[in-house]
């Protein structure tokens, strides 16, 4: 117990240092998001607004809790799939030659994966309220934690199921192209859920990313298209399921 | 070769012959198949404490298979294998919480400086701060790294990360030490030295080592015993002594200006002349311990009135026993393009 509580931490670390030691990383983790915050909040965020937006909300409050749902996706995805890189880099032998538990490893890539990703998150969060969103409450910022936390775990979970089936790298712009992009714009962060037509509005009720997304909305900015507490519930579940899923891949995974 | 064997000291082999409570190291037909292909095929084998074992063969003979169902890398298709008394499937955490493994392509954090790659390894088997600090110092004095702790490890070289490897591997006193092709793609100063701590590790700390290898030098000079895998299966089993014994007596080849004729018929009565043949005018002698020989073999010349020129000694190699076994030479079953590949992939991480 004692052993697997310092691997946990001792993976964590690793990903600390890594993280901060690569300074291009850490900027260019936010650069995509901020991008797609700064220029469509610009964009669309000035004249008439978007039908499906309740009155009152600007555009840039709209879309900031969508952000930060995409940040966590994208990071929390490549968290659970530095997986692979291990692999590739040979690491990974040294990882599951170790006497600990394999669940013990998933929760340190999880903690590592939760740390950088809701850093980045808090950081597009920053650059939303500077960009005109309004500023949320303590209480509406703590909730939105709560979501933030479920929502990289949900996809530290999906990132590592899909890496440990891999072998190599080559699968992972299929990933990229088939996967997160679809999970992103199916999700309603860049618009209302009530434009899509009714094929894509079903496919993005099955995205855990939606009841993300609008539970960050719920949270920072007071609107929901759906209940909160259907919102936290759902994506309570996915999370739980998502990380049980990694975790079993992960487990039976075999190093050549 | 032989310089580093005396220089190392042939192993003397406490435990050889010697009974034992139990093996470090039993396979029971162990087997291992990737889909159709059987990289390891039934291996039965018996590893002692405190031995320091080689698997010999060429490359995709098997040996970094074996190497990987008994670190539970890889699950075995067929059979059971036991490290320390630990089964390798059923108790997994416990063999690994015995042994070390250096695996044979770099297994490196090259982010992360040295230290802290050992900081890692050192919390991951649950060594707490003060002991951790403690280990990284003797095992950076051991392979002489001290200086180079604090850089970060993509700025080694191949030497230097093999090094902090093996260093890595002790810092947690395992009972079983793996090295799985430690020296591959080093240069020659560089195995030297390797050489040097493996074999001290051995003796001095009385770690068992299994290590793998396709060179024959390294397996001579190194190991207390060999096995020769060829095909996912042991050709052959004992130490490298008996296994040149095996290939046969050494040969004793003379230059010879005048008398061959009579030199042969003088010496043809000697127990100890296994054949003597005239090939090209030189005469070729197969004799058992040859070097105690070469003095009565002069002393018969002189007495036969025979002009020696030139006095050469063949002794047979573990690349002859190899042969002998496979039916190949090490280099041409191995495919010179693997190991090539093996070294660039090395150099480049």
């Amino acid at each position: 117990m004692k052993q697997d509580l310092y691997a946990i931490y001792s993976i964590w670390l690793r990903e600390m240092l890594r993280f901060f030691r690569l300074k291009s990383r850490v900027f260019g983790s936010v650069a995509m998001p901020f991008f797609f915050l700064a220029f469509m909040g610009v964009g669309f965020g000035s004249g008439t607004s978007m039908p499906g937006i309740p009155s009152g909300v600007g555009y840039v409050s709209f879309l900031t809790p969508g952000i930060i749902g995409m940040t966590l996706l994208f990071s929390a995805t490549f968290a659970g799939l530095s997986v692979l890189w291990d692999r590739e880099f040979g690491f990974l032998k040294e990882i599951m030659v170790a006497p600990v538990s394999r669940i013990a490893i998933v929760l340190g890539r999880t903690a590592g994966g939760l740390t950088t990703g809701i850093l980045q998150a808090v950081i597009i969060l920053i650059c939303g309220i500077f960009l005109g969103m309004k500023m949320p409450s303590l209480a509406g910022f703590l909730l939105s934690l709560v979501f933030m936390v479920l929502i990289a775990a949900t996809f530290i979970g999906l990132g590592l199921a899909f890496a440990s089936k891999m072998k190599d790298m080559s699968g992972f712009s299929l990933i990229m192209n088939f996967l997160i992009f679809p999970l992103f714009f199916l999700s309603g962060a860049l618009f209302p859920l009530e434009r899509f037509p009714g094929l894509l509005r079903n496919l993005a009720y099955m995205n855990p990313l939606t009841y993300g997304v609008d539970g960050l909305r719920y949270s920072l900015i007071g609107t929901s298209a759906i209940s909160p507490v259907v919102d936290l519930a759902v994506l309570a579940v996915c999370c739980a399921a998502m990380l049980f899923l990694g975790a079993y891949f992960f487990e039976n995974t075999e190093v050549k | 070769m032989n310089n580093i064997t005396s220089e190392i000291g042939r192993m003397d082999g406490p435990q050889l012959g010697q009974a034992k409570n139990e093996a470090a190291i039993s396979m029971q037909g162990l087997t291992k198949r990737f889909g159709d292909m059987t990289a390891v095929d039934h291996v039965d084998l018996e590893i002692n404490k405190g031995e320091l074992f080689g698997l010999l063969g060429a490359n995709g003979a098997g040996k970094s298979t074996i190497i990987k169902m008994l670190t539970t890398m890889l699950t075995p298709t067929e059979g059971e294998a036991r490290v320390w008394g630990h089964n390798v499937t059923q108790e997994r955490n416990a063999v690994r919480s015995s042994i070390g493994v250096v695996f044979q392509d770099p297994a490196v954090d090259g982010m992360l400086t040295g230290r802290e790659n050992l900081d890692f390894h050192g919390r991951m088997y649950g060594m707490d701060g003060p002991l951790r600090q403690k280990r990284i110092d003797e095992v950076l004095e051991l392979v002489d790294l001290v200086e180079k702790a604090d850089i970060k490890m993509e700025d080694y070289s191949g030497g230097m990360q093999r090094r902090l490897e093996i260093a890595r591997g002790l810092m947690h006193y395992p009972h079983v030490l793996f090295l799985d092709e430690p020296t591959l793609g080093l240069d020659a100063q560089t195995r030297r030295y390797l050489w040097q701590y493996i074999h001290n590790m051995n003796k001095t700390n009385g770690v068992t080592i299994v290590l793998t290898t396709h060179y024959m030098e390294e397996a001579d000079a190194l190991c207390d015993r060999v096995a020769i895998i060829d095909n996912g299966k042991i050709v052959a089993l004992d130490t490298p002594e008996n296994l040149k014994d095996m290939i046969g007596s050494d040969f004793v080849i003379l230059e010879i200006q005048s008398g061959a004729e009579a030199l042969i018929q003088y010496l043809q009565p000697f127990s100890w002349i296994k054949s003597a043949s005239i090939i090209n005018g030189t005469v070729e002698l197969k004799v058992d311990h040859a070097q105690q020989r070469i003095p009565e073999i002069m002393q018969v010349a002189n007495e036969c009135s025979a002009v020696i020129t030139s006095v050469g000694l063949h002794k047979p190699t573990l690349e002859d026993v190899f042969l002998k076994y496979t039916g190949r030479k090490i280099r041409e079953a191995g495919g010179t393009a693997n190991s090539l590949v093996a070294m660039m992939h090395r150099r480049k991480r």
